[in-house]
């Protein structure tokens, strides 16, 4: 990888408050790098574990969770769950040798525009000088995301 | 067809243990019906045939193969081609083949390091350091064993698998049904299940047939079940501190670890409609904790030693990310 590095984060947010604070971020022209792609869910206790893992497997460099403040949740208290399900995460991600750090949890209420950009630019910073994941291409290196019938060519 | 003009049957291990060889033997009387229908023309641990006489079969001349064990060499490989090539129906037999099973956490460590525990033990005597080589010169010419590859893989990811029978070992109970339905088929009274589809597998969660009470799940602390005081006989083990993985695990088993006061370790895979054993797995875990403050979630995450372990004990091999970071060569 060249010094141009240019992560790829995969961003979920929140139907209530950080996908609003994402719109008025827009509105207001707050800037925040392209590197990250926002997919809405209705709140971030939606977020199965396996969406962060398939976001590596499929080439991202980093995940953000967004979520209500504690104690704002439109679902009265999912974001909590959110919570715990990051913490466990990251320590099973850290136990197969991911760097935990590639996931964060930021909470942003619809109000938050500014902060949501602010928090935006320096986790894609972070990550950036974490440097390239490359799950796909590097497994694929050792055949192992290949087709069945690459596999047969894979030297031994 | 063989000259008796029975369908022909093969079973055959890979990287395993022997113990799914020792369940289908475990059917009891039932295997009698197994060797009235069909030839046994291949089953290295019950009767003597050889590579060879497999490789001069014609293709598609076994009908069904059972096939158990992952895929950690090139030998592992060329049999699950070989027989895939020769089988109308393979069905991937047991944990190893359908998701790696143990031998699938060897996909957290580099190779190196799998050789070095294998090789330099203290309970290992080879004070040369012999390592394995693919390939010996020798005074009449060069001898090679099949590599080691840099993971073990399952073999729907080396082969076109038709049918997968989950469990460690599956349990004779579902052995035999499907040999029921194998043996039904044949005498033209049931049609073959879709393509893909698990056999000998319930519909439901091992929670589903467990017989301890749950109450309101709320966990301050995990602990490991050998270092609780007193096991409470009747209620829920997860609830009692102890992860037990069976909200993940399909059923089918008839919960026999929990109800005899072991946690389920997940051994009959993923429940239908899960994706990543290890990612309900935790959804599970984190809906439980009695915490909505981040130092002490992590306080009771604590108690989890050895998360990928414990989450992936028999699915890592067949998880979304498949191998840890550690086993990527050179990368």
């Amino acid at each position: 990888m060249s010094g141009e590095f240019e992560p790829l984060i995969i961003g979920f947010t929140c139907n209530w408050c950080s996908y609003r604070a994402a719109d008025m971020a827009g509105t207001a022209r707050f800037k925040y790098p392209p590197n990250i792609r926002l997919l809405r869910l209705m709140c971030s206790g939606r977020l199965d574990p396996t969406f962060v893992l398939k976001a590596f497997r499929e080439g991202a460099d980093g995940v953000l969770i967004t979520g209500c403040h504690p104690g704002e949740c439109h679902y009265i208290e999912q974001n909590y769950k959110a919570l715990r399900r990051v913490l466990l995460l990251k320590r099973l991600l850290g136990s197969m040798g991911l760097n935990p750090e590639r996931v964060k949890l930021v909470w942003a209420s619809a109000a938050e525009g500014g902060r949501l950009a602010r928090e935006i630019s320096s986790f894609v910073e972070h990550v950036r000088a974490l440097g390239p994941l490359g799950w796909p291409q590097r497994a694929m290196a050792n055949g192992r995301y290949a087709a069945r019938e690459e596999i047969e060519e894979v030297p031994a | 067809m063989s000259e008796n003009g029975k369908p022909k049957f093969a079973m055959y291990w890979a990287a395993s243990c022997g113990g799914c060889d020792i369940a289908v033997l475990n059917i009891h009387e039932k295997i009698l019906d197994v060797d009235a229908n069909f030839e046994v023309v291949f089953w290295p641990v019950a009767v003597d045939a050889k590579y060879k006489d497999v490789e001069a079969m014609a293709d598609g001349e076994i009908l069904l193969t059972l096939f158990n064990g992952g895929m950690r060499n090139e030998e592992n490989a060329h049999m699950a081609r070989l027989l895939r090539r020769k089988s109308q129906i393979l069905i991937a037999f047991g944990s190893c083949a359908n998701e790696g099973c143990i031998p699938g956490l060897a996909n957290l460590s580099p190779v190196e390091e799998i050789f070095e525990t294998a090789y330099a033990t203290v309970s290992t005597e080879n004070a040369a350091g012999i390592r394995p080589q693919p390939e010996t010169q020798v005074a009449e010419g060069v001898l090679s064993i099949p590599a080691f590859s840099p993971v073990l893989r399952t073999l729907n990811q080396v082969v076109d698998v038709d049918y997968y029978i989950p469990g460690c070992p599956p349990e004779s109970h579902q052995i035999a049904a499907v040999i029921d339905v194998v043996l039904a088929v044949l005498a033209g009274k049931a049609q073959l299940p879709p393509k893909g589809s698990m056999l000998g597998v319930g519909q439901s969660t091992v929670c589903d047939e467990c017989t301890r009470v749950r109450n309101v799940r709320k966990i301050t602390g995990f602990r490991r079940i050998q270092d609780l005081e007193c096991i409470d006989p009747q209620v829920c083990l997860l609830e009692q501190g102890v992860l037990c993985t069976g909200p993940a695990t399909a059923s089918g088993c008839t919960a026999l670890c929990p109800k005899a006061g072991a946690p389920c370790a997940g051994c009959y895979g993923p429940a239908q409609g899960v994706l990543d054993f290890g990612a309900r797995m935790m959804s599970a875990v984190a809906s439980v904790i009695d915490s909505n403050d981040a130092e002490e979630i992590d306080r009771i995450l604590d108690g989890l030693v050895d998360p990928a372990g414990s989450f992936y004990r028999f699915n890592l091999a067949h998880s979304v990310l498949r191998t840890g970071r550690a086993s990527w060569n050179g990368n």
